[in-house]
């Protein structure tokens, strides 16, 4: 099997005498979704900020698999070279969509910038890219020069998804992608995430604490509980056979997950 | 000198020259010659109180007063006027504290500070324009934070620049912003011209004049050094372009001048004529003779 | 090894750390084997762990001793051992697993469900697709609920999309978990066909039918799972 897209070794964090992350270790390759599951204040969303870079370890680091084929740590890359992967080759989607969208730039200036990053300099292009993603996230061509201000909660995650997808990243990150949504809203948004990742083949990190959200969008699951990942494995053998006591309690919390 | 040049005023005693002490002249040449080392950068500096408010052009005043020297003769225009409130009062202020001639002609002139307008009257080497700057920061408008701004220029990552222009085609057809339109100098640094109408862009383009920008509310300074390339931001299927005007100007008859429209009467009257005061009364001049 | 599937000497029970760490046990010494062509039908009263030796075989439920091993080519997978990764590339090529409940994918239809399925298990969008149509017409599924998502179907015609998904690809080694359970006479015939088919052509089938008729029409050998009761034990 050929070396993970991305992979991380022994991240440690602290905010002084707390730890938000201990000695974690995963990895993920194209094609896989990865859920980090557990409650608030389990670190998760400590990690997936170290994961993405915008964290500096106390210890460990992440290391990426690169377009042209090298596996570099993140720390050994310079800050241009972050922030262009960032925005090409990695997304990032939020849970509060005003901090992944510029609120009072038009739905389609918000796909386009990150076209625009990579020097596109043809509207004619850049507006086609953007009706095509809005396209390809249900939301009606009409809407492309609305700004997500005028969004309902549901659309600016899809928007907020198209943007990210439109340089063809191979790494997304998730932070509670489905939060604060109604049912119906969040079920359209799943099937969406799970669709695109599916067809484009691309390595995805979810963090949720909503265990039937990891149960439908990914194929592997890290539980964790005070810093620490606790359990690991399979999505349905963790859900469905739970070894941890704690990942007991936290199924058995569920209703139906 | 030429009879254009007003007479030599005599210095107010009670000031040093120019106003600004020796060190903070200093201190501010020192931001200027960084300022010419990276084109289009906009190096801090330490904005001091002047005898007159923000938005009166105190930049574009420090700038001057820092480099102005006895032999200078001195230019001060207001949205291409010499004899506007703002360009009367600076140019009484330099009179007063340095002594130095003043002149409305840009020919004549060695610095010219300007609010809004670049002369018509092509610039030549030795010159130095000095603009004033109210908001020097391009991002400002996308990007609040000026940790994040100044990352965004470290890395060259002008992505978001396009953005303001993307939503102006897409809401107006075309690129609708007509004054402050974005520049990239030497290829590196994306500068705010300042509030003059893009029409006066390309003149800023390989300038044998030396341009320096100054923000006093804001703090900053930045430059164009003669014979830089500076290129306005825009599309390839929807190329720069200057405003055009469809009658000469209806005093000195010029066409290919940027023109203001004048209100003449309460009826409704109105007409058009040469923003630059100077050059069309040039104009008007020698028609007469 | 010939075995598509072979059990050797596994064991199960469940641990409640939640009700003060009880054991509980499920099966121990189980030792099967499938072998291709076969259709091996476990038997048993209800509770005797029939499902969860199919969870086990399927990398659903863990082990605690033992090995599972799936034949995959020329190489056998301990699918107790296997890293997640390798138990899901087993469920892509070799395993497919059908319960008799159909989890449902919000807004998508019948159809594409099943053709999905099956390019999944590396048919091409052509072939699953006339694969798809096909079977849900064998299925006696109406035609027009094939662009309907199945939420809203009845249990019986939702069991059988779930059936048509289990069965389009050509996977070697089936896991059949009461599949006909509220199917009609007609219908669990049509399956027995399918089921039969597949055996032909060299499948293997570890199934549980609790109905009769159905265990009677593809059964090769039953195997009867209350020989692996464990020996309780307390926490």
């Amino acid at each position: 099997m050929s070396a993970p897209l991305l992979s991380a070794h022994g991240l440690t964090k602290a905010y002084g005498s707390r730890l938000a992350c201990a000695g974690i270790d995963l990895d993920v390759t194209e094609g896989e979704v990865l859920a980090i599951v557990g409650e608030s204040g389990s670190g998760k969303s400590t990690l997936l900020s170290l994961l993405a870079g915008e964290l500096a370890p106390d210890s460990g680091e992440v290391r990426y698999r690169m377009r042209e084929g090298r596996t570099r740590a993140l720390a050994d890359l310079g800050a241009a070279e972050l922030r262009r992967l960032m925005r090409t080759d990695w997304g990032f989607v939020r849970q509060d969509a005003r901090q992944g969208l510029r609120m009072a730039v038009s739905a389609g200036g918000n796909v386009g910038e990150r076209l625009m990053g990579m020097g596109e300099r043809h509207y004619g292009r850049i507006r086609g890219q953007a009706l095509d993603w809005l396209g390809r996230v249900e939301i009606e061509a009409g809407r492309v020069d609305d700004p997500p201000s005028q969004f309902s909660g549901g659309m600016r995650q899809r928007l907020q998804i198209a943007r990210n997808l439109v340089t063809g990243p191979r790494l997304v990150l998730m932070d509670e992608p489905t939060s604060g949504l109604d049912v119906s809203v969040q079920a359209r948004l799943l099937d969406l995430i799970r669709r695109l990742s599916a067809e484009l083949g691309l390595a995805v990190i979810i963090v949720t604490h909503d265990l039937a959200v990891a149960r439908l969008l990914s194929h592997r699951i890290a539980v964790m509980r005070a810093g620490r990942v606790i359990e690991t494995g399979l999505t349905d053998r963790v859900l469905d056979d739970p070894e941890h006591a704690y990942t007991q309690l936290l199924v058995s919390s569920v209703l139906a997950a | 000198m030429s009879a254009a040049i007003a007479q030599r005023p005599e210095r107010e005693p009670g000031y040093n020259f120019a106003y600004l002490d020796e060190g903070t002249k200093r201190m501010i040449r020192r931001a200027i010659l960084k300022a010419i080392a990276v084109p289009g950068y906009q190096v801090p500096f330490a904005s001091r109180e002047m005898p007159m408010p923000y938005g009166w052009g105190t930049g574009g005043v420090q700038v001057t007063a820092a480099i102005l020297g006895r032999s200078d003769v001195l230019k001060v225009i207001d949205q291409g006027a010499d004899d506007t409130t703002n360009a009367v009062s600076i140019r009484r202020f330099f009179a007063r504290t340095s002594g130095v001639a003043t002149t409305t002609r840009t020919a004549e002139a060695t610095i010219i500070q300007t609010r809004h307008r670049i002369p018509e009257t092509p610039l030549s080497e030795g010159q130095v324009l000095v603009y004033q700057v109210p908001i020097p920061e391009p991002l400002r408008f996308l990007e609040p934070r000026e940790t994040e701004t100044r990352q965004l220029h470290a890395l060259a990552e002008y992505g978001a620049m396009h953005v303001k222009l993307y939503e102006d085609i897409s809401r107006h057809g075309h690129i609708a912003t007509t004054y402050a339109y974005p520049v990239e100098v030497a290829g590196r640094y994306v500068m705010d011209p300042s509030p003059t109408p893009k029409f006066d862009n390309p003149k800023m383009d390989d300038c044998p004049a030396l341009q320096l920008f100054g923000a006093g509310r804001e703090r900053r300074i930045y430059a164009v050094p003669p014979y830089t390339r500076v290129r306005s931001l825009d599309f390839e299927d929807h190329p720069f372009r200057v405003q055009e005007f469809t009658q000469p100007c209806a005093l000195c008859g010029a066409s290919g001048h940027y023109l203001d429209e004048v209100v003449t009467d309460d009826s409704g009257g109105r007409m058009f004529i040469c923003s630059d005061t100077d050059i069309c009364e040039t104009r008007v001049a020698e028609a007469a003779r | 090894m010939t075995a598509l599937l072979t059990f050797q000497d596994v064991a199960k029970s469940f641990t409640l750390h939640l009700r003060g760490g009880i054991v509980l046990p499920v099966v121990g010494g189980v030792s099967l084997a499938v072998e291709p062509g076969e259709c091996v039908v476990l038997g048993g009263p209800s509770g005797a762990g029939k499902s969860s030796l199919l969870k086990m075989a399927y990398g659903n439920y863990r082990c605690d001793a033992g090995a599972i091993l799936v034949r995959d080519g020329g190489a056998a997978v301990d699918v107790v051992r296997a890293d997640p990764r390798a138990v899901l590339a087993l469920r892509a090529r070799v395993i497919a697993y059908v319960s008799q409940f159909l989890r449902v994918i919000p807004r998508v239809s019948a159809l594409d469900v099943v053709e999905a399925a099956g390019r999944e298990g590396g048919l091409s969008e052509e072939a699953a697709r006339a694969r798809a149509k096909h079977l849900l017409a064998r299925l006696n599924l109406p035609e027009r609920l094939w662009d309907l998502p199945p939420a809203t179907f009845s249990g019986g015609e939702q069991q059988r999309v779930n059936i048509a998904r289990g069965l389009i690809a050509d996977r070697p080694l089936l896991l059949l978990d009461e599949p006909t359970a509220s199917l009609d006479p007609r219908n669990r015939a049509v399956v027995a066909d399918l089921v039969r088919e597949k055996l032909k052509a060299g499948a293997g089938v570890l199934g549980i039918f609790h109905d009769s008729e159905m265990r009677d029409a593809v059964a090769t050998r039953v195997v009867d799972v209350t020989q692996f009761a464990p020996q309780a034990r307390a926490a």
